[in-house]
Order: C-alpha cells, then sequence, then structure tokens
C-alpha cells in the first residue's frame, strides 16, 4: 500500500486531464503566459507524453508590455523544451499603439489579450486552448469548470455550464465552438510553489528579489522595465529590493518589497503574508465582478 | 496565509519537508438552504487562514453591499462566486474551495441546496470522499436533508458527518441535538447509512470547529476539524480492489516505443504483472511502469502512468487493463441509476452518447422501470425524465464494454450521457448490474446477404426518408417518385402513416415519448427491407433531428437519403387537406407538429424541396434526377 500525497494526486489529475484532450481534440494548444503556472503546466504536460514531446504547440498573447525577462526566458525555454512556440500580437493594438499608460489597464488588457486570444485562436483553428488558471486565484474561476465552453464568438455563459462528473470529460462540441481547458484547476498558490521547489522547475527571475528601479504608483511599485515609461515631473525611479508574486505587464504589476532570494524564502514570505497573490494585479479591481465579465467575452 | 506552524518562521525547509507528505481529501457541504453552509467554508478557511486581507476587506464591502448578516461579515459572500448568485443571495453553482492543516489539503465543493440545482449537487458528490449534512438545529431534519443525504450515499460517498448547525440559537441545548440525532438514525437506518457521525456546531460563532466548545460541555467527540483530518481518503480504498486501467491515449513516439498511457482507476500494477485486455481478452506481461516521478517498478489507484507491454498487441482507447485472474464483467444491457441533468428529458429510445472510463459509445434507455422520489423515496412510474429526477432504467449499448457495478467501483461503474445534436452533458448513470439476456442473444450468420438480394434485383437498395409537416407533400410527391421507380423496372416500397399507423404503430399516440417509439420501428423495418435489397421510400413527419440522426446511423454511407420538403407552416395550414390544423388550433387536437409540438428542421438533408416554388411532379423529377446521379 502506498500513500499517494496531495501534490502526486494533484500531477495525476492534470496529466490525467492533457492526455483526454490530446486523446479527443482535432488540433489543441497551450496558452503559454511565461509565468510560474505557465511553468508548471508545461513541466506536467512534459511528464504526461514522455517520451515523446507534447503533441501541441505552445502559443504566447503577447501585448508587448510584458517584462524584458520574461522575453529573455520565453526564448530560453521554447529552446529546451524543443516544442514549436507561436507568438500573437494583435496588430490592431501595434497600429493604434495601444498601451497601459493611455489608454488605461482595461482597454489594454481587452484589445491585446481578450481580442488578441481570440484572434489567435481563430487564426490557426485551434479547438482545445490549455489554460494555467487557478480556482483558487479568483471567485468566478471558482466556478468555472475544467473543461469550460465557448461560443463560436468565445464567450462563456456562467450559467449553462455541463455538469462535470467523476474524471468523465465530455468534448464533444460543434466545430464552431472551442473549449478552454484548465489542468491545474485544483492547486493553490501553495501548491504551485512545493511543486516548483520539488521538482526544481525553472522560473523567471522576477519571481526572485533582487535590487529594481522602481516608483510608486497608486500604492504599489512599478518597476521601470524600460524606456517607454513615461514620469511624472520631478519623479525620480528609486532602486529597491523587490520581487514579483504574479507576472503580467510591467505597468500593470506591482511589485512586493522583499528579502526573498530563495524559493523557500518566497514560500515563507507568501506563507506569512497576508495579501492574495492577485493583489498585485491592476485588473481585477475594476469591480467585483469583474473577472466573470471578462470571461465572459472570451478573456482566457 | 499565516499558517499556525512555528516551523515556517523558524525553519522553512523543515516546514517544507514535513508538508510534502500531506494527504488529499475532497468533501461536500450539503443541507437546506440557510442551514449555514458557505458560512462554514467561510470559517475553515478563515480558521485556518487561507483568508487573505484583501479578500477579507472585498467580503466585508460585499457584506455591506448584498451580506445578509446585519454588520457581521457574511462568508457565504465568499463562496457565492457568480454576480447572478451575490444578487439572489443564493448558491447555483457548485463552487471549489480549498485549504489545509499540517497533515491534509482539503478540496471542498459547496453546493446548491434549492431543489431546481440537485444536478450540480450530484456534480458535487460524484468526487467527494466525505460529505457534510447540516441541519440546522431550530429546524431539524427537512426534506433537502433526507433529498441530499440520499443523493450523497447514491453517489458513494461512504462517510457523512451531520452537523447540526446553529447551536447557538438553541441555547446549546443537548436534548435538542439528540432528539435531531434520534430521527436522523431512523432515517440512516431506512438508506442502509453505516458510517455517519454526528457533532453539534455553530459555524457562525466557531463552536466546536477546529476546538471544543466550552459552551458545549456535554459533547467530547471529535472536532469537525479532527473528523475531516481522520476521514480514510478514497484514493488509499481503491487500491485494494481489483486492478482496473482505462486506456486513454497511445504513446508512440517512435518505431522502438509502443507506451500505453491511462489513470489507474483501482488496484495496483507491478513491473511483471500478467495483465488482460478487455474486451478482446488478449494477455501480456507489463515490461515497464512510467509514473509522473518517472520509470517505477509498482504504480497504484489514483496514478496517471505510462506503460509497455512485452507482447504486440493490439490495444486502443477505451479499452481496460486488468489482473489476468480478475476481469470485469463485459456486457451491452444493463439496469442502471439515471439522474437527469437538462431541460429536455429524456426519452425511451432515443440515443445518446454513453462516455464511461475512456470510452464512449452510443446507448438508448429501453424501459424506465421506476422512479425515485427523492423526498420520500416512494417509486412511481414514468414514461420520460425531467430535470433532476432519479430512475431505475434499463439500457440498451450498441456495443458491450467492461464494466464494474458503481457500488464496487465509482471509475469502471460510472458514467455520463451526452445529447447527440446539443453536445451537453444531460445525464449521470450508475450500473447497478448487467441484464442477463444481453449475455444470450447473437447474431445468426445468413449465407444470402443484401448484396446477393439488391444483385438479384439490379439495383441499389436505399432509403429516401421524406421529412417535413403535415400537409408539406410528403405523401404526394413520394408517391410520385415511386411511380416513377416502378416504370424505371425498381422493386420499391413505400411506408406511409396509412400502412403503418394502423397496424404496426396502432399503439402508438403523438406525445415526444411515443413519437421517438415510432420513428425507431419505422427506421427499423426500412432497414430490413434494404437488407431485402429494397429500395423504401417514408413519408413522415419524423419532427426529431435525434431521431432522423439515429435512422441514419442504422444505414450504410451513402443508403439514408434525407428529403427535406420545406413548405412554410402558413402554407401547409392553408392547404389543411385532412382538417388537422383547424382541429389543433381550436385545441381538439392535441400534440400537433407546428401547432404545440416542435418541428427540428435537418441541418444537411441531401435534397431540399420547396413546395411555395414548384409542382409536385417538378420536385419528383429533381428527387429522382438526384437518385439517378449517384
Amino acid at each position: 500500500m502506498k500513500t499517494l500525497t496531495h501534490l502526486q494526486q494533484l500531477e495525476s489529475e492534470s496529466i490525467h486531464i492533457m492526455r483526454e484532450v490530446v486523446a479527443q481534440a482535432r488540433k489543441p494548444v497551450m496558452l503559454y503566459s511565461i509565468g510560474k503556472d505557465s511553468s508548471v503546466m508545461l513541466h506536467l504536460a512534459r511528464k504526461a507524453f514522455y517520451p515523446a514531446p507534447p503533441p501541441f504547440l505552445l502559443l504566447h498573447i503577447d501585448t508587448r508590455w510584458k517584462f524584458q525577462e520574461m522575453y529573455r526566458f520565453r526564448e530560453k525555454m521554447s529552446q529546451e523544451s524543443g516544442m514549436e512556440l507561436i507568438v500573437h500580437i494583435n496588430p490592431e493594438g501595434i497600429t493604434k499603439d495601444i498601451n497601459p499608460f493611455t489608454h488605461g489597464s482595461s482597454v489594454h488588457t481587452n484589445i491585446m489579450k481578450t481580442e488578441g486570444l481570440k484572434q489567435a485562436l481563430d487564426k490557426y483553428g485551434f479547438d482545445v486552448a490549455f489554460g494555467g488558471a487557478r480556482r483558487d486565484e479568483e471567485k468566478s474561476r471558482a466556478k468555472e469548470r475544467i473543461f469550460s465552453f465557448r461560443s463560436s464568438a468565445h464567450r462563456w455563459d456562467p450559467k449553462n455550464q455541463r455538469p462535470e462528473l467523476w474524471n468523465l470529460y465530455n468534448t464533444q462540441k460543434r466545430d464552431d465552438e472551442s473549449i478552454r481547458v484548465f489542468p491545474i484547476s485544483n492547486w493553490t498558490e501553495l501548491d504551485i510553489w512545493q511543486y516548483i521547489h520539488l521538482e526544481n522547475i525553472p522560473i523567471v527571475p522576477l519571481y526572485y528579489s533582487a535590487m529594481r528601479p522602481v516608483v510608486s504608483r497608486g500604492g504599489t511599485w512599478i518597476m521601470v522595465d524600460d524606456g517607454r515609461m513615461p514620469l511624472e515631473p520631478g519623479e525620480i525611479p528609486e532602486q529597491k529590493m523587490v520581487r514579483f508574486r504574479t507576472l503580467g505587464c510591467y505597468p500593470l504589476t506591482g511589485a512586493i518589497e522583499s528579502q526573498a532570494t530563495t524559493l523557500p524564502q518566497i514560500i515563507q514570505e507568501m506563507l506569512l503574508t497576508t495579501s492574495s497573490e492577485r493583489q498585485g494585479r491592476m485588473i481585477d479591481h475594476d469591480s467585483s465582478a469583474s473577472m466573470e465579465k471578462k470571461k465572459q467575452e472570451g478573456y482566457f | 496565509m499565516a499558517h499556525v506552524s512555528e516551523l515556517i518562521a523558524s525553519d522553512i525547509d523543515a516546514y517544507l519537508d514535513k508538508h510534502q507528505h500531506k494527504t488529499l481529501l475532497r468533501f461536500i457541504t450539503c443541507g437546506s438552504v440557510d442551514d449555514g453552509k458557505s458560512t462554514l467554508i467561510g470559517r475553515l478557511l478563515y480558521d485556518s487562514h487561507m483568508l487573505f486581507d484583501d479578500q477579507l476587506a472585498a467580503i466585508e464591502k460585499d457584506s455591506q453591499k448584498w451580506g445578509t448578516q446585519g454588520d457581521q461579515i457574511d462568508f457565504a459572500l465568499l463562496v457565492d462566486g457568480l454576480a447572478a448568485e451575490r444578487e439572489q443571495g443564493i448558491t447555483i453553482d457548485v463552487a471549489y474551495r480549498f485549504f489545509s492543516t499540517e497533515n491534509r489539503k482539503f478540496i471542498v465543493a459547496d453546493t446548491p441546496g434549492h431543489e431546481q440545482y440537485t444536478r450540480n449537487m450530484v456534480t458535487g458528490a460524484s468526487t467527494a470522499d466525505a460529505a457534510i449534512v447540516m441541519i440546522d438545529g431550530r429546524k431539524g431534519i427537512l426534506p433537502q436533508t433526507c433529498r441530499h443525504s440520499f443523493i450523497a450515499h447514491l453517489l458513494g460517498i461512504e462517510h457523512l458527518l451531520i452537523a447540526v448547525n446553529k447551536m447557538d440559537l438553541v441555547n446549546y441545548d443537548q436534548s435538542i441535538f439528540n432528539s435531531i440525532c434520534q430521527q436522523y438514525q431512523d432515517f440512516a437506518k431506512s438508506l442502509d447509512i453505516k458510517n455517519a457521525i454526528y457533532i453539534p456546531i455553530s459555524a457562525f460563532k466557531g463552536d466546536n470547529i477546529t476546538s471544543l466548545s466550552p459552551k458545549i460541555p456535554w459533547y467530547q467527540g471529535l472536532t469537525l476539524m479532527q473528523y475531516l483530518e481522520s476521514v480514510p481518503v478514497q484514493s488509499k480504498t481503491n487500491q485494494t480492489k481489483p486492478l482496473r486501467i482505462p486506456i486513454q491515449w497511445v504513446n508512440r513516439p517512435n518505431l522502438d516505443f509502443r507506451g500505453f498511457t491511462g489513470t489507474i482507476a483501482s488496484g495496483a500494477l507491478k513491473v511483471g504483472d500478467q495483465i488482460q485486455v478487455q474486451p478482446s481478452g488478449k494477455h501480456s506481461n507489463i515490461a515497464q511502469i512510467i509514473a509522473a516521478e518517472g520509470e517505477c517498478q509498482e504504480a497504484v489507484a489514483g496514478q496517471a502512468i505510462t506503460f509497455t507491454l512485452t507482447d504486440e498487441i493490439d490495444i486502443s482507447r477505451g479499452d481496460i487493463i486488468t489482473h489476468s485472474g480478475t476481469p470485469a464483467e463485459v456486457a451491452d444491457q444493463f439496469e442502471a441509476t439515471i439522474i437527469w441533468m437538462h431541460e429536455e428529458p429524456l426519452l425511451p429510445g432515443r440515443q445518446y452518447w454513453l462516455k464511461i472510463g475512456a470510452q464512449t459509445v452510443t446507448a438508448t434507455v429501453t424501459s424506465i422501470k421506476y422512479e425515485v422520489n427523492i423526498n420520500t423515496l416512494e417509486h412511481l412510474a414514468a414514461n420520460h425524465l425531467n430535470l433532476n429526477n432519479i430512475a431505475h432504467c434499463n439500457l440498451n449499448l450498441d456495443r458491450p464494454i467492461p464494466f464494474d457495478p458503481y457500488s464496487e467501483n465509482r471509475q469502471t461503474g460510472g458514467f455520463i450521457l451526452i445529447d447527440r445534436i446539443n453536445n451537453n452533458t444531460v445525464g449521470a448513470g450508475l450500473i447497478n448490474f448487467a441484464l442477463r439476456r444481453s449475455h444470450n442473444i447473437y447474431i445468426q450468420n445468413i449465407d444470402i446477404n443484401k448484396a446477393a438480394r439488391a444483385k438479384l434485383k439490379h439495383q441499389t437498395p436505399k432509403v429516401i426518408w421524406f421529412t417535413g409537416l403535415s400537409g408539406s407533400g410528403k405523401s404526394t410527391i413520394a408517391n410520385l417518385v415511386e411511380k416513377q421507380l416502378h416504370q424505371l423496372g425498381m422493386h420499391t416500397y413505400l411506408l406511409d402513416g396509412d400502412n403503418i399507423r394502423h397496424g404496426l404503430n396502432k399503439d402508438l399516440g403523438f406525445t415526444d415519448e411515443d413519437r421517438v417509439e415510432n420513428i425507431r420501428r419505422i427506421g427499423e423495418v426500412a432497414k430490413l427491407m434494404v437488407d431485402a435489397g429494397l429500395i423504401v421510400l417514408t413519408a413522415f413527419i419524423s419532427p426529431f433531428r435525434s431521431e432522423r440522426k439515429m435512422v441514419r446511423e442504422l444505414f450504410a454511407a451513402g443508403e439514408f437519403i434525407e428529403v427535406f420538403i420545406d413548405t412554410p407552416l402558413e402554407l401547409a395550414e392553408e392547404r389543411d387537406p385532412k382538417g388537422l390544423y383547424k382541429k389543433a388550433r381550436t385545441g381538439q387536437l392535441k400534440n400537433f407538429t407546428g401547432i404545440d409540438s416542435p418541428y427540428e428542421s435537418p441541418e444537411n438533408p441531401e435534397i431540399i424541396l420547396k413546395t411555395s416554388q414548384n409542382s409536385a411532379e417538378e420536385l419528383a423529377m429533381e428527387v429522382c434526377r438526384y437518385l439517378q446521379k449517384i
């Protein structure tokens, strides 16, 4: 008799989900956002199909405003995994020069992420997309199925979700519909960190604390990652020991002051902190149902 | 997230090492509306320090807006994640929440109490190891308490915790607690529930949740949290059962490696074990096992693995691997308990997809034996099932599958039913036992077959299926087409209402259930006639896509030609050759297609005939031209 730990069980559940998709989907793709959850999801995919490489492409919906270190990490990871990576940027966002400073977080996220994702899925004809969302992140996600159906317009209908029983996932759909599949739905932030620690999974160095140039904006530290960041009159970036709990577009991602430079220290800090990881995400706070609204529109 | 462990601050490495070895327990909270399910979950998260300041701040804000607890924090808002739920103050869908203690990680499914959301409770219960049944101490056992206990028991949850809540509102009165326990024990006996334990609590005040409450000195048993930490987990009990691995996917990256992937549903597997593939019955031995941690000698229930065999044998998705001595049963007819989950009713005779393990087959409910009234447990007669109905049914599959009774194995005995037109998950089912007759029907091989008979007649047998509203012109056009074919020397037969409804189907009326059975029989008759080598024409309204699809699938590719007689309702009603529309409009005729019963137009018919533009003769010629081309 062998006792499976909670991480082993979560790992098996995720692998089961991925294999179910590959066995049934016409053209699956994995959304790769470069963050820690994507790193874990990719790691699980490599285990699920070992000794073969995962039989699908990686897709990054780029906004042009990610941290420079994220772009470097993306290239390195793509080379090491031997998997093909597609990068899609909404061309409308390039012509109109959409950015978080002039257009605000809501317009920026909608055009670059939501619209960009829908464009890419339609362009390549992907029918199933793996996403690294977790149910503990946000309350509307806590209600979402692992296999989440989207209409031909990519809309999510929270009141009309298919029942999901046992580990039986219904993958039947019309040709113009698509499915977003979340293999790490049941992992928590702590599970993710423990697993990264146990399995030595590489992550973007921004998660570790280091001296970085930051300015204080709206009660949080924003990193001056490149010359595109407009500074207020008299505003001078200062060097601080900071790190990030989640990674997104740098102007929309708050840093926290921290001395944690190793994984155990990061976990220690997380366990002792009193705020949730999405607090640093500016896009969640627009209204209490804002994530549900974005998801209905096709976001992730 | 301040876990109460000094190790975090003093020795994080020691803490991490300890926390790698937690087990995982899935449970549900259920009970009547307002018995305090969401409050309990909020309390568990709060007491295990899983709530962050910003989340608390958000709930405080929401409490002022939507809360039902006065100035106090309304924990329910934490789990009611959808905007509609917060606005209406009720739980609609299952929410999954996570917390952990020193020994265990917990996944809790908060399931809705209202009867119209029974399907969501079934969803939550399907994966749970344990259930907390909440009872409001002021109200005692309510119909929903019984219904939820019944469902939890039905779905195979072995461990029930009966939490008598709101003890603070009944002055922590022991006699109230005792009388509720006594009542519940009597009820539990009638359901054969064995492992139930009883705890008096107040989720709102935190009594007996993580520590024994001084206000309830008369109770000295387990706290709710101690109970959750000590319940046996399913993944462990599953290891003691016979080996079952439903094969998900064959991994063939190159000619040298042929691995079979799947999650072990039950039992344990070692390198060298002799295994059997079902349903083919072939045997081989395990050569190599690759689990998530890499190559290993042994794997157990719950692990997702890849393995190779010592022999090259054929295995594909949906097959089940067992040990050679302990195979699963194989059958194609079952008695099963079905929980219906869709607004559109289940109709006997209609085909659905059935997914079990990694296999999807076609299934038909041949009869509903009885429906169970989930409040009184009475048996009722039923000819269809509505949303949230639970019934014992006989089921017929298009091919035999390996299975175990659900009571012995949830993974190989539980299935879902999927609608073949809209693809929704419409039902869940639990296999009770195989029907004996399924072992005793064999197909007799005969020497003269369809091809031989067709050759003698110098024709290709097929069925030309006319569908459309009453009065659209089906019989008229079908009759003209048959005359044409007859003149060409073809052997034909026209099936229509006159020769079917008055004979073979005279026991059937016009309800949805009967319409389904009507078309099923006509399809089978047409099939026999095509097998006899004939060209068959049928002229029936055949209003439902599902049944036309079912009939189409009885035939080989190209044999079934669907002809849609596209006549607008107004025109058909104006013609009204038999005066039926008039009767339907005045209420003398019920369930009339187009009036109070739906007609579902074909999506991809082979031929569309528009009777508003051409004469019946021209349209009949169009069909004949089509037949000559193919």
